[in-house]
């Protein structure tokens, strides 16, 4: 199993398992960790499910592609590790991933 | 207000436009239960319009694949015969009984002051109302319709003063194009040098850039300053991490939209976790004649799909009958067969 950290704005760590093929923000919502509210569903279509990605693993998860970058406009301090994280595929790749949930949601 | 004193009756009002609230017209006007749909947004459609109008979805009964605005297209037509009148752009406020729990009465206000009274009120809110995002700073409460916006009400307001205007829409665009003229300095900020505006507003504003006529900022909003509601300057952080502050009258956010269940909380209906709770036979709520539908509600088993929202539309419209038809006896019938709903739909 794929396993990814979640790290709050406190300094908190969960870490869960995260299934291959499913999104870090599905994984979130499946194991009830704070501060990802993904109000659109996944749809990106709303920046409530932003993340920043832990600096180490920013190349393995890459850039955000244009549609995501215009969403993430809607978001609230927003930084160059910045990724919304229904658009986070987990694969093998991403075992051991963290990221950090932002103090709010917009 | 001439709209105050007039009360509009009719047999339902259903608030929220959305796929679901569309459908419970189709559902209540087979029943000859006239509707009057309520919603915040300007337009019909709630999220499917709003958040994904271009994104498929694979889940309709009946439709491979359909956009969320080629399904809200589908459903106004599918209503069309039963002409239901919107009030769109509208938050209800204020949702009163009057009646008794065997003949139930309601009345129900909203912000631009009109008032409607109905038998039966559907609630298919889904994620309740949209409302505009805040800026993440801290204390902008304070600030709000004074010198911190969300959209413009009224033009005047920013003549002379010093306006900044947040975002990288065609919302923040506009209103830059728009108020410059106006006020005596707009300042856009954005995150970003890229814009998600219209390329031709994009030019415009660019073009008044060069010129000077106006500042471009690539920072973020990190704080205000100011007192009693009144702005003096915006601290922006840029991407360098440091900040600054900008002189400013007045702020201007463009941030998008966010669901809030809003006055629907003050209803007297029990809720649970910002949820409904219905029962799965009627969706009817814990006071009789207000239903609940759609996104909004929970039971032992809810599904947030919009094909759940449609069975419940029609569960809930059989029960309304009663309530809005007390002395008549309800048979049901089917659409393929009953030359009576085929007149209703106007094909027979």
């Amino acid at each position: 199993m794929t396993k990814v950290t979640f790290i709050d704005a406190s300094g908190a760590s969960r870490t869960v398992e995260a299934q291959i093929g499913s999104t870090v923000m599905e994984t979130a919502l499946r194991n009830s960790i704070p501060g990802i509210e993904a109000e659109c569903g996944g749809a990106c279509a709303c920046a409530t499910c932003h993340v920043y990605v832990a600096p180490e693993w920013t190349d393995v998860v890459g850039k955000p592609a244009q549609m995501e970058e215009d969403m993430l406009d809607f978001a609230a301090d927003v930084r160059p590790n910045s990724r919304l994280s229904c658009q986070i595929k987990v694969t093998e790749a991403l075992d051991g991933l963290i990221v950090t949930t932002p103090a709010r949601q917009g | 207000m001439n709209a105050m004193s007039e009360v509009i009756k009719t047999d339902a009002i259903i608030i929220g436009a959305g796929p679901v609230g569309l459908f419970a017209v189709f559902e209540l006007g087979l029943l000859d239960i006239k509707a009057h749909l309520i919603d915040i947004l300007p337009k019909i459609g709630g999220q499917c319009a709003e958040l994904y109008p271009e994104k498929p979805i694979y889940d309709i009964p009946g439709y491979p694949v359909i956009t969320g605005q080629a399904l809200v297209d589908a459903l106004r037509k599918q209503i069309h015969p039963f002409q239901p009148t919107f009030h769109l752009g509208e938050m209800v406020e204020k949702l009163e009984v009057l009646g008794t729990p065997e003949r139930p009465l309601f009345r129900v206000a909203t912000d631009a002051g009109v008032i409607l009274e109905a038998k039966v009120v559907v609630i298919a809110a889904g994620g309740g109302s949209f409302q505009p995002k805040r800026p993440p700073t801290p204390g902008v409460e304070a600030y709000e319709g004074k010198s911190v916006f969300y959209s413009v009400r009224r033009i005047d307001h920013f003549r002379g003063r010093r306006v900044m205007i947040a975002g990288g829409g065609d919302s923040a665009l506009d209103w830059v194009l728009n108020l410059h003229p106006v006020a005596s300095r707009i300042t856009l900020v954005h995150r970003r040098d890229e814009f998600r505006a219209a390329p031709h507003s994009v030019n415009a504003m660019r073009a008044l850039a060069a010129e000077k006529k106006m500042d471009l900022v690539i920072a973020q909003l990190a704080g205000l300053k100011g007192a009693d509601g009144q702005l003096s300057a915006v601290t922006l952080r840029g991407a360098d991490s440091a900040t600054f502050d900008v002189e400013c009258d007045d702020l201007l956010a463009f941030y998008g939209l966010t669901m809030k269940l809003g006055p629907i909380a003050d209803w007297g209906l029990n809720l649970h976790e910002n949820l409904i709770p219905t029962d799965t036979e009627k969706f009817e709520t814990n006071v009789p004649g207000i239903f609940a539908v759609g996104d909004i509600i929970t039971y032992p088993g809810k599904l947030k799909l919009i094909l759940s929202g449609f069975h419940e539309a029609a569960l809930a419209a059989q029960k309304a009958h009663r309530y809005v038809y007390p002395d008549k006896k309800l048979l049901f019938q089917y659409t393929t067969s009953s030359t009576s709903l085929q007149r209703k739909l106007g094909v027979s």
